[in-house]
């Protein structure tokens, strides 16, 4: 009978199409985003941020990047602490993407330094060899608004000062799209938490193994010269030509980085490549 | 002078404007595949990957996906209700409309106004230019249903009906922003709610723009051109029931492992694996309706196209479910076999029913034969060997991906960094571009044969008495 009734078939498919949008899409407002799953170290964008993350939406960088780790394994020993609700309440849009062209961006914050992002933001390929990511240098060139991005920051009710607003106009695009990317995943404490401390004695497997010195180098050239220097003179980072710094340390600093200044942990590529580094590093100091 | 009984300009309006937009989908799609092997072609500020993307994919849905919707139904819909158009005015209204819209969609996307959500990139204003867009479609479709001549209600318009609210009620409520400026809003949502609104929508546009309608095309040119009726009027019943109920349910299975709650996941892949009951119900349909026809598959190119489409609708409601799956999900998201299998989706099941009715529709609403059936068949077999391509590298490419992430070595370390992962990309990318090409050619070839119909095609009494609305 609904077969030759239109009005009718509208109605019931409008009831067939409701009952599973009430029970997966509306419920769950009554749970989420409430104080069940709050996280009271979570602050909302600062403007510098908040128009930097308006700048990554502007230019799709979600197309090719997400930012939700997974509780899995090989994901959190990739990116880090995987992600929780409570650390997505700021966030309009969410950017979780759907997509790793490149990798997951949920834990970026605080793993380099700024100076590595305005010069990879520049030209990727300096950075990160083999990368497909197209060069954003050019969004330097763009002065912020600061009018504009009050008015985001009312319309967002986050909270936000007169300096923090004039500040931004010696600022441009870049800087804001750097203090968001700094941000990322960094108001939880999940970097200094992560850090291990190796009980037991290090004792260096390769100690002058030609072999993986030359391994080391390679990594060396890979991992480490972007920031270090081909001939570790030093650029980002500190020179590294003189060390004086026994093997077990400098393993340590390799495998947790130095959080506080900007130096990334490199645990997850294994002891052997971690050992391989200190080969290399070691050999090189001794020249 | 009286009014023929149907309109037939409207269709052709549509048409023209379908296949203008599937061409520069396609040529987007290509650009974008090539600006990920060699970034150096991405051109700042508005011809980057980033912005180009979404120009690909709302071309995609919108135009050309929408665009051959707005042209077939209003085809069909004349013929199974034996009525004209219930407005000819504001059908001639909504076709400019829509491509103004699609047009100020594509502008926008390029001036970097997103709101950044998959398959809704468009900000607020043309939010607003679609709903207007989408009541006077659907106004004009339910008032010539309802003024009709046919008491019962042939299956494409259920599909009709239910696309209608379907797509309305997605699209209401993934629009819910605050907007900041002319060009700029924040979502009414925030986080983990946005996400999953956001997929509940996304998977649902699937639902309701590229599953639901294919179907109403799928169960009017499938008899149309094989002259046999479909096989299971009750098979149809319950699949449409049953799709339109559980589609619903499935959004979160495109959110696995995220910081959604974990009962909405698992509904979601619960449902998701049912759902390959309906879908396969209109597949067996569709199969069993060509008993004693399938001779029609060598001699009838309508019906390879169609044929072929429902196949992969099959193979796409059967690898749907499986990535559904928690287990599978962990492995293979965020890889690139995921655009492998929305590709194998509107390359191979939602463009080939697009090609299949526009090849049905040209001939009739210009009142000629089809211009050549071999270049039909090539354009056949261009799209199908293309989507191969596209899809087949990808597959594996994501596989061998999926496999390097999540590589360990003995003491619990990686074995690949992420760069390592992705630089092996490389040659599967370039064989995708290959995949593109192919079925860029074939879409040249369908223009240059709809082309050539139009000028030099062969008239016949009996298509001319249906282009000019007689029958």
């Amino acid at each position: 009978m609904w077969e030759k009734r239109p009005i009718l078939l509208l109605l019931l498919a409008t009831a067939a199409i409701m009952v599973g949008t009430i029970v997966t899409m509306i419920v769950p407002f009554m749970s989420v985003n409430t104080e069940a799953d709050r996280i009271e170290s979570v602050t909302p964008y600062t403007p510098l941020q908040q128009e930097g993350r308006d700048i990554y939406i502007r230019e799709g960088c979600n197309n090719c990047h997400t930012q939700t780790v997974r509780p899995l394994v090989s994901e959190v020993l990739r990116y880090g602490e995987y992600s929780k609700s409570g650390e997505f309440v700021y966030d309009r849009p969410f950017l979780w993407g759907s997509k790793r062209t490149g990798p997951d961006l949920a834990r970026l914050g605080g793993k380099y330094p700024d100076a590595w992002h305005y010069k990879h933001m520049d030209s990727p390929r300096t950075m990160i060899t083999g990368s497909n990511m197209p060069d954003y240098g050019w969004i330097k060139e763009n002065l912020l608004d600061p009018q504009m991005i009050q008015r985001k920051m009312e319309t967002l009710n986050f909270p936000y000062t007169a300096e923090q607003i004039s500040a931004l106009a010696v600022k441009n695009e870049m800087d804001a799209m750097v203090a968001y990317l700094q941000k990322l995943g960094s108001d939880i404490p999940w970097r200094k938490a992560a850090e291990t401390t190796i009980i037991g004695e290090l004792n260096n497997p390769f100690t002058g193994d030609k072999g993986a010195i030359e391994a080391g180098g390679e990594l060396y050239e890979n991992s480490c010269a972007p920031c270090h220097g081909d001939k570790l003179e030093g650029d980002i980072g500190p020179e590294l030509t003189d060390l004086d710094m026994d093997d077990a340390d400098l393993y340590q600093i390799i495998h947790n980085g130095i959080s506080d200044g900007g130096m990334p942990a490199f645990g997850s590529i294994g002891s052997d490549k971690v050992w391989q580094l200190v080969n290399y590093l070691q050999s090189e100091d001794d020249n | 002078m009286e009014k023929p009984q149907y309109n037939t300009d409207i269709v052709k309006s549509f048409v023209h404007s379908s296949v203008l937009w599937g061409l520069v989908t396609v040529l987007v799609g290509l650009v974008v595949s090539v600006q990920l092997t060699n970034p150096e072609l991405n051109f700042p500020p508005y011809f980057t990957y980033g912005r180009l993307r979404p120009l690909h994919t709302n071309a995609g849905f919108f135009g050309w996906v929408v665009g051959f919707i707005f042209a077939t139904f209003y085809y069909i819909v004349q013929r199974l209700c034996k009525v004209r158009l219930w407005s000819d005015k504001l059908a001639t209204f909504q076709l400019w409309f829509f491509n103004a819209t699609i047009v100020a969609t594509a502008i926008t996307l390029l001036l970097g106004y997103t709101t950044s959500k998959e398959y809704h990139e468009m900000e607020w204003p043309i939010d607003l230019m679609i709903i207007i867009l989408w009541v006077t479609f659907a106004v004009n479709i339910v008032m010539t249903i309802i003024k009709r001549k046919e008491e019962q209600m042939y299956i494409s318009l259920w599909y009709m009906l239910a696309a209608i609210v379907g797509v309305a009620i997605l699209f209401l409520v993934n629009s819910a922003a605050v907007p900041v400026s002319l060009f700029k809003s924040y979502s009414a949502f925030a986080g983990t709610n946005d996400a999953n609104v956001q997929w509940w929508f996304g998977h649902n546009a699937v639902a309701m723009l590229l599953t639901a309608p294919p179907l109403a095309m799928f169960y009017y040119f499938l008899p149309k051109s094989t002259g046999v009726p479909i096989y299971s009027h009750k098979i149809s019943i319950i699949s449409f029931w049953s799709m339109i109920f559980m589609y619903l349910w499935t959004g979160a299975h495109h959110l696995l492992w995220t910081p959604v709650p974990d009962w909405i996941q698992t509904l979601a892949m619960a449902f998701s694996v049912m759902l390959i009951a309906p879908s396969w119900g209109s597949v067996i349909n569709g199969y069993m309706s060509m008993k004693g026809q399938w001779h029609q598959m060598r001699e009838n190119y309508l019906v390879k196209f169609l044929i072929l489409g429902i196949t992969f609708y099959g193979l796409q409601t059967l690898q749907g479910p499986m990535q559904a799956i928690r287990s599978f999900s962990a492995f293979i998201h965020y890889t690139d076999w995921v655009p492998a299998h929305i590709h194998m989706g509107t390359m191979g099941w939602v463009s080939m029913i697009g090609f299949a009715s526009i090849y049905y529709l040209v001939p009739r609403i210009y009142g000629k034969e089809l211009y050549s059936i071999p270049l039909a068949n090539v354009h056949f077999w261009l799209a199908l060997t293309g989507q191969l391509v596209w899809s087949i590298s990808l597959w594996i490419a994501g596989v061998l991906q999926a496999g390097m992430w999540t590589a360990m070595n003995p003491d619990g370390s990686l074995t690949y960094t992420f760069m390592e992962t992705m630089v092996e990309m490389y040659p599967y990318w370039w064989a995708r571009t290959a995949g593109g090409a192919l079925f860029f050619f074939g879409i040249l070839v369908f223009i240059y044969n709809l082309f050539k119909t139009v000028r030099n095609g062969e008239k016949t009494a009996p298509l001319t008495a249906i282009a000019q609305g007689r029958a």
